[in-house]
């Protein structure tokens, strides 16, 4: 039996292995499509349907219509909830009823009458500081906005303050879409996945049933059990990733504006990566315990620094030449440009190139791994 | 020893449970923890290396935020402007005389945001309200907004303060606007960030250390060991759950710890809520390991599984970094049906706002409700025959 024979058996060997059991093949499919599904639309940093406080002091006219700003703008805000005291901003902010509470003073139409600058408090939930953020900026603009308005018909005195008015134009999701960023991102975050669900406990299961030690008295060789092992795992992942591709561009409408090869080419070098750390982990594990516990490992700061949740930039020194190494935030940025952006090659090379090293020191050290762990 | 209030649900098929029984099969699991050291790393060593990963990983506060910068025709005026965002701590400014130098950068996320300030700009300022063109790569669409927003601020203050400085009209604006963040005055995402994900780093570590522990027992044949005794599924289960628990309420802790001691999150509620709702959590978490490991009996399909539901639901849809609120409606509706969803609540309400009794009670009464039903479904799907 030459050698190609002998992979070509042991690679059916595999897919059996996986594709046999009917839980087992369920798990690998339907779960990564679903959580394509589900992900790709709670990946959202925007502010939409949160709960206002008001709490207006003033009687008068103006408080009245700065008030009604904050009642007109339904999609940041769903939700109004009116306070009649502290007592009550406290507890719409304490049992996190609203995300902000917008003070109006007593004296607020009177000073306004009078030329004096008022001051309007905007109390707001620092425990989820990034919405809080958000709506600060939002709340400021309405104040604001309505001051410019009143002065303008005169209904106050005073001069305009200087302002500085971004004209934003934004390129490549012209609409801020969150689904446009996350899908792309997901495609690398799920098919790595998918890869660490196949290589990662194939062969710690082998270990735990006994049966490693009849694959090695076999006549194949190391690197042959490891190719036979690996291109399951890569033509699953592959698989899959074509279809998300496939679903992201039909039922969510993304543009696909780079070339589908480029994408092609760098999911399949950053799936040998993944691959590589998935026999990796597999066989340095003598447990599907310890296999499970190796793939949390890699798959938690893969995710936490790949720029799929926050920017790259905003990690820590301490820890930033992680992202260096880390595959998954390469395949995310690559995904990312060629969904949205067309860059030019040498714009995506430096994301590319990356991955081959890596792929070759896992796929490698992998294969060490097998050669020195078969006690 | 009384089980937690939530195992007293079982089905009428369990006897009632033997402490001696119980305690027999814990010290059994303890053994086999303490055997195999991975157990020990998963408690002690994980949890820790998570929680730095998370604080140092995710933040939402822009740092060095590559950023380009035109000046049509520069002048005094522009070089205020331009040097209020030089020395911001949020951009790394990279300036060039023409757009179509900097454009190209756009793409590939070399410069996120590029920033223009026109030929108009010196007159437009002289005149009250200057436009500013923002241009920003939406690739990482939260990014963007973030962008616009702090670049907006940098230039609205370096204005005001020139116009203050200049004695101009006593700059005040017609409405001063104050904010006041409660809970977490220094606005710091990370004070948000590091109460919440422990709710994710427990969930992961409560899922690895039972995901395997019923299905291993079924693939080795001692299962059948235990059979031979007569026990009862309850006390089963029990046993396979108190050293986990013992272990994970260990590791929660420690992370709190962390948590306060090192990255200097404030604790405002009390140690002992902390604890109870952390140890009404793990029945969840531990719960829905054992489940795993119950339903499907086989150690590989069980490791997918949790490989599965450990991780990324958690992270992605407990409210820890992305808005619930701002998710479409069936979404939203998939999220109460996750436990960390209101782990994270409390956590947060626990370290930052102190003992809010409606969040937290409202919060652990769920988690009761879903450690019932896992506890029930687990206890029923429990055989203690052979085929």
């Amino acid at each position: 039996m030459g050698m190609p024979e002998r992979i070509r058996r042991l690679v059916i060997k595999e897919f059996l292995a996986i594709f046999r059991d009917p839980a087992s093949r369920m798990v690998v499919i339907v779960p990564p499509l679903m959580q394509l599904l589900i992900f790709s639309f709670g990946a959202t940093l925007e502010v939409r349907n949160a709960g206002l406080g008001l709490y207006n002091e003033d009687a008068g006219l103006l408080g009245r219509e700065l008030a009604a700003q904050f009642r007109s703008i339904p999609v940041t805000f769903s939700r109004i909830v009116p306070c009649e005291s502290f007592a009550d901003v406290r507890q719409a902010l304490d049992t996190q009823r609203v995300l902000a509470v917008v003070h109006i003073p007593q004296d607020f139409t009177r000073s306004l009458r009078a030329g004096r600058a008022p001051t309007v408090q905007i109390l707001l939930d620092g425990r989820q500081s990034n919405a809080a953020a958000v709506a600060q900026g939002y709340c400021s603009r309405i104040v604001r906005d309505f001051a410019l308005t009143a002065l303008a018909r005169r209904a106050i005195a005073g001069k305009p303050t200087p302002r500085a008015i971004p004209v934003t134009r934004v390129w490549f999701n012209e609409n801020l879409h969150p689904l446009w960023s996350s899908v792309p991102a997901l495609l690398g975050i799920l098919t790595n996945l998918v890869t660490l669900l196949v290589t990662g406990l194939s062969v710690a299961r082998e270990r735990e049933l006994g049966t490693f030690d009849q694959l090695l008295v076999s006549p194949l060789r190391p690197g042959e059990i490891l190719i036979g092992k690996a291109v399951p795992a890569l033509v699953t992942a592959y698989a899959e990733g074509g279809l998300m591709i496939l679903i992201a561009v039909t039922l969510f409408g993304l543009p696909f504006r780079g070339s589908l090869p480029l994408l092609a080419g760098a999911l399949f070098v950053f799936l040998l990566a993944i691959v590589g750390v998935g026999l990796w982990i597999s066989s340095i594990s003598s447990t599907q315990q310890q296999a499970l516990l190796g793939a949390f490992t890699y798959m938690v700061p893969a995710v936490l620094l790949s720029g799929f949740a926050t920017p790259v930039e905003n990690i820590h020194p301490a820890i930033r030449w992680l992202t260096d190494i880390n595959p998954l935030r390469y395949m995310v940025a690559i995904s990312r440009m060629v969904f949205l952006e067309d860059p030019s090659p040498e714009v995506v090379w430096p994301f590319v190139w990356p991955l081959l090293p890596i792929a070759a020191f896992t796929l490698l050290s992998s294969a060490w791994f097998f050669r020195h762990r078969l006690d | 020893m009384k089980p937690r209030g939530t195992h007293t649900a079982q089905p009428s098929g369990s006897r009632h449970i033997r402490p001696r029984c119980v305690l027999a099969l814990a010290r059994k699991e303890s053994y086999q923890i303490v055997r195999d050291p991975s157990s020990l790393i998963i408690a002690f060593v994980l949890p820790p290396v998570l929680l730095f990963l998370f604080g140092w990983g995710i933040s939402l506060d822009p740092t060095r935020i590559p950023l380009g910068l035109v000046v049509e025709t520069p002048s005094a005026v522009t070089e205020a402007a331009a040097a209020s965002l030089r020395g911001s701590r949020y951009f790394e400014v990279r300036e060039a005389a023409h757009r179509a130098e900097l454009e190209p950068l756009l793409v590939g996320g070399r410069i996120k945001g590029l920033v223009i300030l026109s030929q108009q700009y010196p007159r437009e300022r002289e005149a009250g309200s200057a436009a500013v063109q923002v241009l920003v790569n939406g690739s990482e669409a939260n990014t963007a907004e973030l962008i616009v927003n702090y670049v907006e601020n940098v230039l609205q203050k370096e204005m005001e303060h020139q116009a203050e400085a200049r004695g101009l009209s006593r700059a005040g604006p017609p409405v001063a606007v104050e904010p006041r963040i409660w809970y977490n005055p220094n606005f710091e995402s990370r004070a948000a960030i590091l109460p919440g994900s422990i709710a994710v780093i427990m969930t992961l570590i409560g899922t690895i250390l039972t995901a395997l522990v019923v299905a291993r027992e079924w693939e080795r044949g001692t299962m059948e060991a235990l059979l031979a005794g007569s026990i009862s599924r309850a006390e089963f289960l029990l046993g396979k759950f108190l050293p986990y628990f013992a272990l994970g309420l260990t590791a929660m802790m420690l992370v709190a710890g962390v948590s306060v001691g090192v990255f200097g999150v404030p604790f405002r509620g009390s140690w002992w809520v902390l604890i109870g709702v952390s140890a009404v959590f793990l029945t969840v978490a531990l719960g829905l390991g054992l489940f795993i490991s119950t339903a499907t009996r086989n150690q590989f399909v069980a490791t997918q599984a949790a490989l599965i539901v450990g991780y990324l639901p958690s992270f992605i849809l407990s409210g820890l970094v992305f808005e619930i609120n701002s998710m479409p409606p069936p979404i939203r509706m998939l999220t109460y049906l996750l436990p960390p969803r209101y782990f994270v609540s409390a956590l947060r309400t626990l370290f930052l706002a102190g003992n809010v009794w409606e969040v937290i009670l409202q919060d652990t009464l769920i988690l009761a409700l879903f450690a019932v039903v896992l506890w029930t479904l687990t206890i029923r799907k429990t055989r203690l025959t052979l085929e």
